[in-house]
């Protein structure tokens, strides 16, 4: 983690838990303590932490909350910041209609696969149960997409150019087919009834010609929707970790395998929850193996990246992360062994959903709160910056790497 | 009629990165180029902000309040607020939607060595650090002391332009530094905007247009620095534009032209370069150590900015990320987990389709 001289000055501040480099007497003279002319400067007011401070004792006051000793990895870092302020903008987002969005995403993405396969491997029970599903998620997902914008009536405006470098602009281009894709297969199975049928024939009477049609065009569109099911449920993913947000930024290369996890999860354990046993064989399989591959892929993120890792464990964001994987577990298991009782099928898939939507709750609270906190900001890029000093500095063969700072609470 | 936005450079293959194979991070010798313009565009122009000589006046709140017709905000961008920040003579507090600058201010001091007696005085709260000692030699006598203190105040306050003597044995300087959005070389904001309303101007700025804008949010936690921010009531963004109707016309910016101290200085970029590395050898000559430039290096984590500053300490003391990067560098990267992400649903689905019925 912290390098070279940061190290040194994080153990130093943190007392060095019983570390002995600084022999603390007390009565240095002032002048040494800065290892810099021209620097020393504190705020007024502030901390003045050029000036070694007592030994701690240890433990007690690690200052981490409620003692979550996970998340004591990393040791306090001193850092400066402008009073205590954010650095960057917290996301405008709407919470919880965004991480609902994620989702349903997620959910409608996976049902989509499932429903296109079930189709053609002659079960239609769970065929059907996985298009609705889809349609229903894709509509509500474009309701709350839209929902979200500070000017709904300028949607159409996200489709006037395509950027690459835009998630959301990508986005757009997956979510409009998919929508369209998905809401069509599932319009087409409502027409299939004949009460409906007879209904939508007030409306448009020439529809009761097209019958004959209905099944090979509700195929085509659950294939074309099947198609963009996949980028549907990860490109979410990119959407939160293409920002200045710490804690989504870091894991960039995880994330997506998080919300791929968490999408199978939800839509498998959902069409599961849906269809009888009989049919409901492949649902239960894609939210197993959904269980997984999230488990897996949060340890990552919740572990992997230093200090940014820390908003995964604390506060809101941990409470429902932990609540998210007690549900995401149980109803893996529950699905494992009872999967194959209607009764099962129904608690696991219920509890594999609320875990997934905890899930991505939990992610989205522990990327605003890492925005909150300048902490966040500065610690990861001033580790990365002296790193690159020092090694500057190395090769250049002076031995003082710094630029002359000060240090500053 | 959509169009693929050539507005970010990202997708421009002439000139690509030969290590990445795009041109999303790195330094960009032509902004505007890239971005699509001929040849013939005007220079690059920025801003060149002196903190050193910064007196904290906000002349440059003010006449960017005016020209733009910002409402006014409390210091956490609460609209039409009045309220006082309570922490310092700074009532701005932050850039955003309707603060386009931003006058920092930090009062700091510090603990000075002057060969002065210091037993029993009143008032003197260095119980700890108790008499001054040399350390080479403790028997020294005063003037000594001061001679090979680390801390040579005397020096400091006659050149560091922000120090000032309070008491006997305490520094006080304040640090006063106009923010603004830095019109980054690789602009974040610009990068994600998905309707094409935040474009690269033939100046090499980075502006928002207000009819395009559809309050999608996503430019805001996008910009490394947090610059832009959304206006609740608007639903749209808003940021600096660098007064781009005002050099449409040949004028300089409002904040610039306002300034009484040059600490604001507009131009074109290369020249502002060129006047601040001599500002910089100038400081550090006369012994302002902590003095550096920030947003200069065109190797940095967003290839440089166009508004670059000249600080007297650390970024973040003054509330500025230490070493930024434009997120999009890595999205490359994290697309290829997306796909890699959406095929392995994909694959699961399907071979849990395989086998047996149930
Ligand atoms: S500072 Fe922020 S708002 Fe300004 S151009 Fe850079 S990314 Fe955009
Ligand atoms: S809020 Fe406006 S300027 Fe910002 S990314 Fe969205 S459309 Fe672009």
């Amino acid at each position: 983690m912290a390098t070279g001289a940061f190290a040194e000055r994080v153990l130093l501040a943190t007392g060095g838990g019983g570390v002995s480099e600084q022999p603390t007497t007390g009565d240095e003279p002032a002048g040494e303590a800065p290892l810099t002319p021209g620097a020393g400067w504190h705020r007024a007011g502030g901390q003045d932490l050029t000036r070694p401070r007592r030994k701690r004792r240890r433990g007690g006051g690690g200052g981490w909350g409620s003692g979550n000793r996970e998340a004591a990895m990393v040791p306090e870092a001193e850092f400066s910041s402008y009073y205590g302020r954010q650095i960057i903008k917290s996301p405008t987002w709407k919470n919880p209609e965004v991480p609902l969005y994620f989702f349903l995403g997620g959910a409608a993405g996976t049902s989509s696969v499932i429903g296109a396969l079930a189709e053609f491997t002659g079960r239609p029970t769970l065929a059907r149960n996985a298009e609705y599903t889809a349609g229903i998620g894709a509509l509500a997902s474009v309701v709350l997409l839209i929902d979200d914008l500070g000017r709904p009536e300028r949607f159409l405006h996200m489709l006037r150019v395509f950027k690459p470098t835009s998630p959301l602009s990508v986005g757009s281009y997956i979510l409009s087919p998919f929508s369209a894709f998905t809401s069509a297969a599932a319009g087409i199975r409502l027409l299939e009834l004949q009460p409906v049928l007879e209904l939508a024939a007030k409306v448009l009477p020439f529809l009761p010609r097209l019958a004959g049609a209905f099944p090979a065009l509700r195929k085509a569109s659950a294939v074309g929707a099947a198609a963009f099911g996949g980028p549907m449920a990860t490109y979410t993913a990119v959407l939160i970790a293409n920002t200045a947000v710490p804690s989504w930024h870091a894991p960039h290369d995880e994330l997506p395998f998080v919300f791929a996890g968490s999408a199978m999860a939800a839509g498998g354990g959902i069409t599961m929850a849906l269809t009888p046993v009989e049919e409901a064989g492949p649902s239960r399989k894609v939210a197993l193996t959904g269980v997984a591959l999230e488990l897996a892929a949060i340890h990552r993120v919740e572990h992997g990246h230093g200090i940014v890792s820390e908003p995964y464990h604390l506060g809101k964001a941990g409470k429902l992360l932990r609540a998210a994987k007690a549900c995401t577990v149980s109803g893996a298991g529950v699905t494992a062994l009872l999967g194959r009782t209607r009764v099962g099928g129904v608690l696991g898939g219920a509890l594999l959903a609320a875990g997934s939507v905890m899930t991505r709750m939990g992610i989205f609270e522990a990327g605003m709160a890492s925005a909150k906190d300048p902490k966040y900001t500065v610690v990861p890029q001033r580790e990365r910056l002296e790193a690159r000093q020092a090694e500057a500095a190395a090769r250049a063969g002076t031995d003082d790497p710094h630029e002359a700072r000060s240090v500053v609470r | 009629m959509t169009t693929v936005s050539s507005a970010s450079p990202g997708l421009s293959k002439d000139h690509a990165d030969p290590v990445t194979g795009n041109r999303l991070y790195g330094p960009l010798p032509d902004v505007q180029g890239e971005a699509g313009y001929e040849t013939d565009h005007p220079a690059r122009v920025g801003f060149f902000t002196d903190t050193s000589v910064c007196i904290g006046c906000k002349a440059c709140e003010v006449a960017c309040k005016e020209w733009n017709t910002l409402p006014m905000d409390d210091s956490h961008g609460t609209r039409d607020a009045m309220g006082l920040s309570g922490m310092s003579y700074d009532n701005t507090g932050q850039l955003g939607a309707n603060s386009w600058r931003h006058v920092a201010f930090i009062e700091q001091s510090r603990a000075v060595d002057l060969p002065m007696p210091v037993f029993g005085r009143p008032g003197d709260d260095r119980q700890d650090s108790g008499q001054p000692v040399n350390p080479i030699s403790p028997q020294a006598d005063s003037t000594l002391n001061a001679q090979t203190s680390v801390l040579n105040a005397q020096s400091l306050s006659e050149f560091d332009p922000q120090t000032g003597q309070s008491g006997s044995d305490k520094q006080i300087r304040w640090l006063m530094s106009s923010d603004v959005c830095k019109h980054c070389t690789h602009a974040g904001c610009l990068d994600v905007c998905p309707t094409g309303a935040l474009f690269r101007t033939e100046f090499g700025t980075v502006v928002v247009q207000g009819d395009i804008c559809n309050g999608c949010g996503y430019c805001v936690p996008a910009c490394p620095y947090g610059v832009i921010d959304k206006r609740e009531d608007d639903g749209r963004v808003f940021k600096c534009t660098m007064c781009y109707d005002r050099l449409t016309d040949g004028l300089q910016p409002a904040c610039a032209t306002a300034c009484p101290t040059q600490s604001i200085q507009f131009g074109d970029l290369d020249e502002l370069q060129a006047r601040a590395d001599a500002r910089l050898a100038t400081l550090k000559g006369q012994g302002v150590e902590t003095a550096r430039l920030y947003g200069r290096d065109e190797a940095d984590g967003v290839g440089g900015v166009g508004a670059f500053f000249l600080l007297l300490d650390e970024p973040e003391v003054y509330g500025l990320p230490p070493d930024p990067i434009v997120t999009t560098r890595d999205l490359p990267s994290m697309w290829k987990a997306a796909a890699t992400g959406a095929a392995v649903i994909v694959g699961v689905v399907a071979s849990a389709f395989v086998g047996r019925k149930r």
